[in-house]
C-alpha cells in the first residue's frame, strides 16, 4: 500500500485519464485539467527540470497561491526523486532567505512579478539560485536576469527532451521510493530561525489516507484550495488526500473571490481555521440586522430552535416530533438557504483546527447541519493525530486519536505522540529533532492535555505555561492560562485576557473589554459613556463582565482537572492591551510577563485585597507619538464554587 | 529595465488655439507624442490640461491649428470618429453607467466592434450570440488584467472610488485602442491605489504597446512613469521634454513653486 506522489499521479492518469483532476477558474470560467493533460504536464515539466540540472536529493522552492501549475510543479519535482518546498506566499523577500540557504535551494518556482522580485530582490544573499522559473509572464516581458524562464518555455524544452528520450520520465518516477523524503516545510517559530520539517511521502501519504478513511473520502470529493501551499494542512487536503482520493481540486480566481467562489463550488470536504467561520457568521449576522422586520424575527426564532434541536440531531440522537417538524420547517425556510449562501450546501466534512474555538460558534454551524468538527495535529505530524468521530464532536476537545496513532500523557502533562506520519527530523538540526522526537519514537508536542472519559483528548494549554496553585485552598491544583483566558474571550464583550495564578493562592485576571461590543450593549440601555476608559469602568459593566467570570467558574468547577484554576478577582483594564506598547506579539498573543511587570501595581492591588488602584500608563500612538492614560481601577471578587469532584 | 521600442510620431498637436468668448483656455500649443511611448500633460489647476485633450479627443473645436493622427490632418476632431480611429479616453470625474455591473459597463466599450445589428442582438440568436460571447471573453482578458474579478456582478456605483477608476479604465481599453487619453487617472487616491493604477498604466503601455497620453497632478507618479512630458502654465507651453529635463526647467519650478519678488 505505500507508494508515491507521482506514483499515485500515474495511476490516476492511466485509470481515469478523463475526468478531472483539478479545476482553476480564469477569464470567468472553471476551467477543468484531467489526470491525463496533468500526468503530461508534469512529465514535460520533470523532463524540462532534469534537462536544466535539478537532481535526486535537490530542494527546490515553490511560491505562490495554489494553481495547477504550481501544484504540478511539485508533482515533477517528486517525480525526480528531489523535494520541493513551498514557502508562504506573503512572506517578506528577507523571511525566505534563511529557508532557501539553510535548504541549499538552487531552482525556484515563482507565481508571478511579485514572487520573481522577491527573489530577485534576495539574490545576493542567495547566490547559489540559479534557476527561476515564474508562471505568469505579465510585467516580467523586459526582465534580464540570468537563470529566469517562463514555465512555458520549460514545459517547451522538456517536451522535446520527452520525445527524444520517451522512457525517462517513467523510469525516474519508479525510482522514487516512498521512504525518499517527499516535502519539507518550514515552521514559522515564534523564537529562532524556522525549523524544516523534513517528511516522506510514506509520512504523508499514510497520514492522508488515515483521514481519508477515518471520514470516507472518496474521488467524488470536491475541494476548494484557499489556504497557503507552504502549511501543511493546505499541504494534505489539497495535495495529500488529493493524490490520495483522486478528488477535485478547485483553484479560487484570487484571494478576493474566495467567498464567490466557494459558493459556486460548494465544496464537499471543507478545512477553515475558527477565524474563517467566525467572520462568515459575522457577516451573516450583520446582513441579517439590516433584513426586513419579519425575515429577521423568522431567522431568529428558527435559530433559537436549531440552537436546541440541530447539535442533537447532528450527533445522531432523536428528538421529539414536534421539534422534528419544526426543524424541518427551519431547513427549508432559514438552514438550507443560509447554508447555500456560506457555499456549504454540500458540505459533508468540515474541519477547524489550529487555534480554540468558541462553544457558541461551534455550534452554529452544527445547529445549521453543517458537520464542523475538530482535529489534532501539527506539521510536525503530518497533521492526523486525533479527528473527531461524526456524532461525536465537541467544542472543548479534539476528538480520538485516528488510525496508526498512539497517545501517551508524560508525568508533566505534555502530550506524546507516536504514529507513522512524524517527521524524520528538522533539516540540518539534529539538536532540534533529539529534543521533540525521543530514542523510543514518541514526538513531544509541547502541549499539555489528557484524554477524557470517552477517549476523547483534550488540550489545555503549552506545557512551559501549565503551572501550580500555590498556597490557600487550592494548592497544588494546576493551572492553565490559556485555558481560562480562552474560556473568557469566548464571550463576546470580552476581548483579550490576562490571567495568573502559577505559584500563587488564587487565580486572578484582567480583562479588557470589546469596544464595540460593550459599547453597542451599553447604548441599547441608553448607559452614557465619555470613551474607553470610562466605559470599561463603569459599574454596570463590571457586573456585566463579573458574570462572564462567574459562569466560567461554574464551568471549570465540574472539571476535574482545572477547578482549581477558577477565577478569584478581576480588574477591568484601562486600555486596550496593545502590540505597539509590547503587551501583545504580532500574532496577537497576550505578553503575560511582560504585563505583569508593566502593570506590577495592578498585580499588587490583586493580590494585596484593594478594592481598586490607581494607574498612570504610558501609551504610542500609530504616528509614534506617546501619551498617557491614567485610572483609578475598581478590583472585584468573584464567586467561585466548590469543586464538583471534591464536593462528591 | 524598459527595452520597449518607441516609433515614430503618432499624434502631433500643431499651433492650437481655443478660447471661451474672452479667456484664452489654449494659446499655440504644439507638442508630439510617438507610439508606445508614455506621454504626460502637466501644470497648475486651470492651465488647460483637460481643455488640451478635449481637444484631440473632439469634445472642443479649437479655433486654429490642426491636429495629425496617424497621418490624417484635421482642423478639429469629431468624438465619433476620433473613438473609430482608436482613441480612447477615461474621465477626471467618472463617466461610469453606476447602475449597472462591472462587466456590463466595460462590454460598452466593446460598442463600436459589435457588427451583428441591433435585431440579431435584441433576440440573441445566431450570429449575434456568437459575437458576444467573444466581446464577453475580451472583456473577461480586461477583468483579469486588471485584477477586479471580485467585482464582475457589482453594480459600478457600490465600488471604492479606486476601483471605479479601474473600470472605467477597463472600458477604454475594451475599444482596444491605439491612443489612450487618460484624464487625471490617479486624482483622489490614496498612496497605495496610485501605486496598483500606475502598475496598470505601465502594464498597459508595456502588454499592449498601447500610446498612452496622461494628464497628472501628482509630480512623483508622472517623473516615474513617463517617457515625455509637457509642460502648461496659463494655456501655454512652457516646457517639453524627457521627466528629467523637465524637472530642471527654471519656467516650470517658478510655474510649480512660485518666484521670488
Amino acid at each position: 500500500m505505500q507508494t508515491t506522489f507521482p506514483q499515485l499521479l500515474l495511476d490516476h492518469a492511466a485509470q481515469r485519464p478523463n475526468d478531472a483532476a483539478m479545476r482553476e477558474k480564469e477569464y470567468g470560467i472553471w476551467q477543468a485539467i484531467t489526470w491525463g493533460e496533468l500526468a503530461n504536464m508534469v512529465a514535460h515539466l520533470a523532463c524540462g527540470l532534469h534537462q536544466a540540472g535539478l537532481r535526486q536529493h535537490d530542494h527546490m522552492v515553490v511560491i505562490g497561491a495554489n494553481r495547477p501549475r504550481l501544484y504540478a510543479t511539485m508533482l515533477a519535482v517528486q517525480s525526480l526523486g528531489a523535494v520541493p518546498i513551498a514557502l508562504y506566499q506573503d512572506a517578506a523577500a528577507m523571511e525566505c532567505v534563511f529557508p532557501l540557504n539553510n535548504a541549499d535551494v538552487c531552482f525556484a518556482f515563482a507565481e508571478d512579478q511579485e514572487q520573481v522580485d522577491k527573489l530577485l530582490e534576495i539574490r545576493d544573499q542567495c547566490p547559489q539560485i540559479t534557476n527561476i522559473y515564474f508562471d505568469d509572464p505579465r510585467g516580467l516581458r523586459n526582465y534580464d536576469e540570468p537563470g529566469l524562464q517562463s514555465l512555458d518555455d520549460l514545459i517547451a524544452e522538456g517536451k522535446n527532451f520527452a520525445v527524444q528520450n520517451p522512457g525517462f520520465f517513467k523510469s525516474a518516477v519508479d525510482q522514487v521510493k516512498p521512504d525518499d523524503v517527499g516535502a519539507m516545510f518550514f515552521t514559522s517559530g515564534t523564537t529562532g530561525n524556522p525549523k524544516g520539517v523534513v517528511h516522506t511521502h510514506d509520512t504523508l501519504l499514510n497520514r492522508a489516507r488515515a483521514g481519508a478513511e477515518f471520514d470516507n473520502l472518496t474521488h467524488a470529493e470536491d475541494v476548494l484550495a484557499y489556504l497557503p501551499p507552504a502549511w501543511i494542512g493546505q499541504n494534505i487536503f489539497s495535495y495529500a488526500q488529493w493524490l490520495s482520493c483522486g478528488y477535485v481540486v478547485n483553484c479560487p480566481e484570487s484571494a478576493a473571490t474566495v467567498t464567490i467562489d466557494l459558493k459556486e463550488i460548494g465544496p464537499t470536504y471543507y478545512f477553515a481555521p475558527p477565524r474563517v467561520f467566525e467572520g462568515l457568521l459575522t457577516s451573516v449576522m450583520i446582513r441579517m440586522e439590516d433584513a426586513g422586520s419579519l425575515k429577521r424575527k423568522m431567522f431568529h426564532y428558527f435559530m433559537s430552535v436549531a440552537k436546541r434541536v440541530g447539535p442533537t440531531l447532528m450527533d445522531g440522537k432523536s428528538v421529539g416530533l414536534v421539534d422534528r417538524v419544526l426543524y424541518a420547517m427551519g431547513n427549508f425556510m432559514v438552514y438550507g438557504p443560509l447554508r447555500n449562501n456560506l457555499g456549504f450546501s454540500r458540505v459533508r466534512v468540515a474541519y477547524t483546527a489550529g487555534e480554540a474555538i468558541g462553544p457558541d460558534l461551534f455550534s452554529f454551524y452544527r445547529s445549521i447541519g453543517v458537520n464542523l468538527k475538530q482535529l489534532y495535529g501539527s506539521t510536525e505530524t503530518a497533521v492526523f493525530v486525533c479527528l473527531q468521530p461524526d456524532h461525536e464532536a465537541r467544542a472543548d476537545t479534539v476528538g480520538v486519536p485516528c488510525k496508526g496513532v498512539e497517545i501517551k500523557v508524560a508525568d508533566n502533562g505534555e502530550i506524546l505522540v507516536k504514529s507513522p506520519g512524524l517527521l524524520k527530523g528538522y533539516f540540518k538540526n539534529p539538536e532540534a529533532t533529539a529534543e521533540v522526537l525521543t530514542a523510543d519514537g514518541w514526538y513531544h508536542t509541547s502541549d499539555a492535555g489528557f484524554l477524557d472519559a470517552h477517549g476523547h483528548l483534550k488540550i489545555i494549554d503549552r506545557v512551559k505555561d501549565v503551572g501550580r496553585i500555590k498556597g490557600g485552598v487550592n494548592d497544588g491544583a494546576m493551572f492553565a492560562p490559556k485555558y481560562v483566558e480562552n474560556k473568557l474571550k469566548f464571550f463576546q464583550h470580552i476581548k483579550e485576557v490576562v490571567a495568573y495564578g502559577d505559584g500563587r493562592e488564587k487565580v486572578c485576571v484582567m480583562i479588557n473589554i470589546d469596544f464595540d461590543a460593550v459599547g453597542n450593549w451599553a447604548e441599547r440601555r441608553n448607559l452614557p459613556y465619555a470613551g474607553y476608559t470610562d466605559l470599561a469602568q463603569k459599574p454596570e459593566v463590571y457586573q456585566l463582565i463579573k458574570e462572564c467570570v462567574e459562569k466560567v467558574n461554574a464551568d471549570l468547577s465540574v472539571d476535574t482537572l482545572l477547578a482549581g484554576s477558577q477565577v478569584s478577582r478581576f480588574l477591568v483594564l484601562h486600555k486596550e492591551l496593545d502590540a505597539d506598547d509590547g503587551e501583545l506579539t504580532r500574532t496577537n498573543k497576550v505578553r503575560r510577563g511582560f504585563i505583569a511587570e508593566k502593570y506590577d501595581v495592578l498585580i499588587d492591588a490583586l493580590y494585596g485585597g484593594k478594592t481598586s488602584q490607581f494607574i498612570e500608563t504610558q501609551v504610542k500612538f500609530e504616528d509614534g507619538r506617546t501619551g498617557s492614560v491614567s485610572a483609578t481601577l475598581r478590583i472585584d471578587d468573584t464567586k467561585t464554587f466548590t469543586p464538583v469532584k471534591a464536593a462528591a | 529595465m524598459a527595452t520597449k521600442q518607441i516609433g515614430d510620431v503618432i499624434l502631433d498637436v500643431k499651433n492650437i488655439s481655443l478660447s471661451f468668448g474672452g479667456v484664452k483656455a489654449l494659446t499655440d500649443i504644439s507638442f508630439d507624442v510617438r507610439e508606445h511611448e508614455v506621454r504626460a500633460i502637466i501644470g497648475p489647476n486651470g492651465a488647460g490640461k483637460s481643455s488640451m485633450l478635449n481637444c484631440v479627443n473632439g469634445v472642443y473645436r479649437p479655433q486654429q491649428g490642426a491636429i495629425t493622427f496617424k497621418g490624417q490632418t484635421f482642423s478639429h476632431m469629431d468624438s465619433h470618429q476620433v473613438a473609430t480611429m482608436g482613441i480612447g479616453r477615461t474621465f477626471q470625474n467618472l463617466a461610469l453607467f453606476k447602475g449597472m455591473s462591472v462587466i456590463d459597463n466595460i462590454m460598452t466599450g466593446r460598442n463600436l466592434r459589435i457588427k451583428s445589428n441591433l435585431f440579431l442582438q435584441a433576440l440573441r440568436i445566431g450570429p449575434a450570440q456568437r459575437e458576444e460571447e467573444q466581446h464577453r471573453e475580451f472583456v473577461e482578458h480586461i477583468i483579469d488584467f486588471l485584477e477586479i474579478q471580485a467585482h464582475r456582478k457589482t453594480p459600478v456605483g457600490q465600488l471604492p472610488y479606486g476601483l471605479q477608476k479601474r473600470v472605467d479604465l477597463g472600458r477604454a481599453l475594451a475599444m482596444e485602442p491605439q491612443l489612450l487619453l487618460l484624464d487625471e487617472p490617479m486624482a483622489g487616491m490614496n498612496v497605495e491605489e496610485k501605486q496598483d493604477m500606475s502598475r496598470f498604466v505601465l502594464d498597459v503601455n508595456e502588454e499592449f504597446g498601447t500610446t498612452i497620453v496622461l494628464i497628472e497632478h501628482d509630480m512623483g507618479v508622472v517623473m516615474d512613469i513617463s517617457d515625455r512630458v509637457v509642460v502648461l502654465d496659463y494655456g501655454k507651453k512652457i516646457g517639453d521634454g524627457t521627466p528629467e529635463e523637465v524637472r530642471n526647467n527654471e519656467e516650470v519650478i517658478s510655474a510649480y513653486l512660485g518666484t521670488g519678488h
